[in-house]
């Protein structure tokens, strides 16, 4: 098959509703949008702390976490294979090769861009309000609370990064999913495995879905980004 | 909910031998000063006398290296004095959200917050400007939000930083009118400023600073007409239109 027929079947796929192909978007979707929002719910708060927070070590963590950004996704992969495999230390729970499993790799993968993002943007926030919040008695954690709701979609940015990154990576779905047909394959192991198979359509389209996903977060970023700047200054 | 009268008077304000350094340089030197109620106390000083920072000491944020400070009178349960600053920091919220929010912060029910933040915006005359968001407003604007929140939690005491030092004459008026107001409800007031004209219009009594001292205070009236101190006499000279 050339290039050109793959391309057009590729897109007959995307419109023709394959099951296939859907299925496998849906599951990717699935799997990275609960990974951000754990993430999140960890990555969010742990930011903030530390950008209100002083203690000893802080210096050190930050760079950690700005350091951890950039994990290789198959290094995470490994780690979790090994903590989820039969004779690691939660090989009990029966979890690896499930989509569970990639929930948990990705969470890793993304809590630290998550928490990096929030600590910059909560900090610049910080800085501003800082003495005007003490004025009016808001204890650090309290300040911590309102520095989120109040940077709220800046901070969404931050976690649509995470969520880019999630459902971008394939090294640690790949290790701790096993890319099992109906069961863990999403888009990345599928257009790794359905290439190296040949079968182009396939890999093209579910290639051309997910570039148009993450351009589609991309854009829901900066639209957040500038609807927040008009409303609230 | 003018609970300023009811409740029995924090003040006065007692600050004994108070001293403050940053990074070994003297801000503030021994300074001893009873902020008494019901006047408005004016601290006036060139740049740099250190007005901005015994503010803040006297306000708690931040800490005297040396001495103490001290209120007097009755202890209450909440906190006795607000601060507005020279620029007025906006929460990322609604005007009424603003000025409700150091009254969710004592703890204050959402329809009683709700009550005095229109209350206190309709006195500053921001009433109709309650739910646009506060970021967006004016710098005049802004000041008047910022009197309005920390008026809503009635302090007996109120320190203002420079509050128009930014802002243009007509803004400037409508901030000194809601001072007064404040003054007028039962309020202490004690401000810093370097534009004589408004120490005049406001003041009651003088403090004046300079090189990390009180170098004189004095009732208003009889520091504008003969400054004791030459430090106060050449700052005057300096300052007045020719």
């Amino acid at each position: 098959m050339s290039e050109r027929d793959a391309f057009s079947t590729a897109l007959a796929l995307i419109g023709g509703a394959d099951p296939a192909l859907w299925g496998i978007v849906g599951l990717s979707l699935a799997v990275s949008l609960a990974a951000v929002a754990l993430a999140s719910l960890v990555g969010l708060p742990l930011g903030a702390a530390l950008a209100v927070f002083r203690f000893p070590g802080r210096g050190a963590l930050v760079t950690l976490f700005n350091g951890m950004m950039g994990l290789p996704p198959v290094v995470v992969g490994l780690a979790v294979y090994l903590l989820l495999s039969r004779a690691g230390p939660l090989g009990g729970l029966g979890l690896l090769f499930t989509p569970a499993a990639m929930v948990i790799a990705q969470t890793i993968l993304i809590v630290p861009i998550v928490a990096a993002l929030a600590r910059q943007t909560v900090e610049d926030a910080w800085r501003e309000y800082e003495e005007q919040m003490r004025s009016l008695g808001a204890t650090p954690r309290r300040s911590v609370a309102t520095l989120i709701w109040d940077t709220r979609f800046s901070l969404a940015t931050a976690v649509l990064a995470g969520l880019g990154r999630a459902s971008a990576e394939v090294g640690a779905v790949m290790i701790v999913g096993g890319n099992i047909d109906g069961l863990t394959r999403v888009m990345t192991t599928a257009i790794a495995l359905e290439t190296s198979k040949g079968d182009l359509p396939l890999a093209l389209g579910l290639g051309i879905v997910l570039i148009a996903l993450i351009v589609l977060i991309n854009a829901a970023a900066s639209a957040m980004k500038a609807v927040a700047q008009a409303r609230f200054g | 909910m003018n609970a300023v009268h009811a409740r029995p008077s924090p003040l006065p304000l007692e600050l004994r031998d108070v001293s403050f350094a940053a990074g070994g340089v003297a801000i503030l030197s021994r300074i001893s000063l009873t902020l008494g109620a019901g006047t408005r106390t004016v601290i006036l000083g060139p740049n740099g006398a250190g007005k901005s920072v015994l503010l803040r000491l006297c306000h708690g944020l931040l800490r005297p290296s040396a001495g103490t400070i001290a209120w007097q009178g009755a202890a209450g349960r909440r906190r006795p004095d607000a601060m507005v600053f020279q620029r007025p920091v906006m929460l990322r919220r609604s005007v009424r959200g603003n000025v409700e929010y150091g009254l969710k912060l004592a703890g204050i029910g959402a329809a009683e917050r709700r009550a005095i933040a229109l209350q206190r915006l309709e006195a500053v005359g921001l009433a109709r400007l309650a739910s646009r968001p506060a970021r967006r407003l004016s710098g005049g604007e802004q000041q008047r939000v910022a009197l309005a929140r920390a008026w809503a939690l009635d302090p007996a005491l109120l320190f203002l930083d420079e509050p128009t030092a930014s802002l243009d004459p007509a803004a400037t008026r409508l901030v000194e009118a809601i001072v007064q107001a404040m003054h007028e409800a039962g309020t202490k007031i004690v401000m810093t400023t370097h534009d004589l004209g408004q120490a005049r219009r406001l003041a009651d009594e003088i403090v004046f600073l300079h090189r990390c001292r009180v170098v004189e205070h004095a009732p208003a009236a009889r520091f504008f007409a003969a400054p004791t101190s030459p430090e106060a006499a050449a700052f005057m000279r300096g300052e007045l239109p020719v």
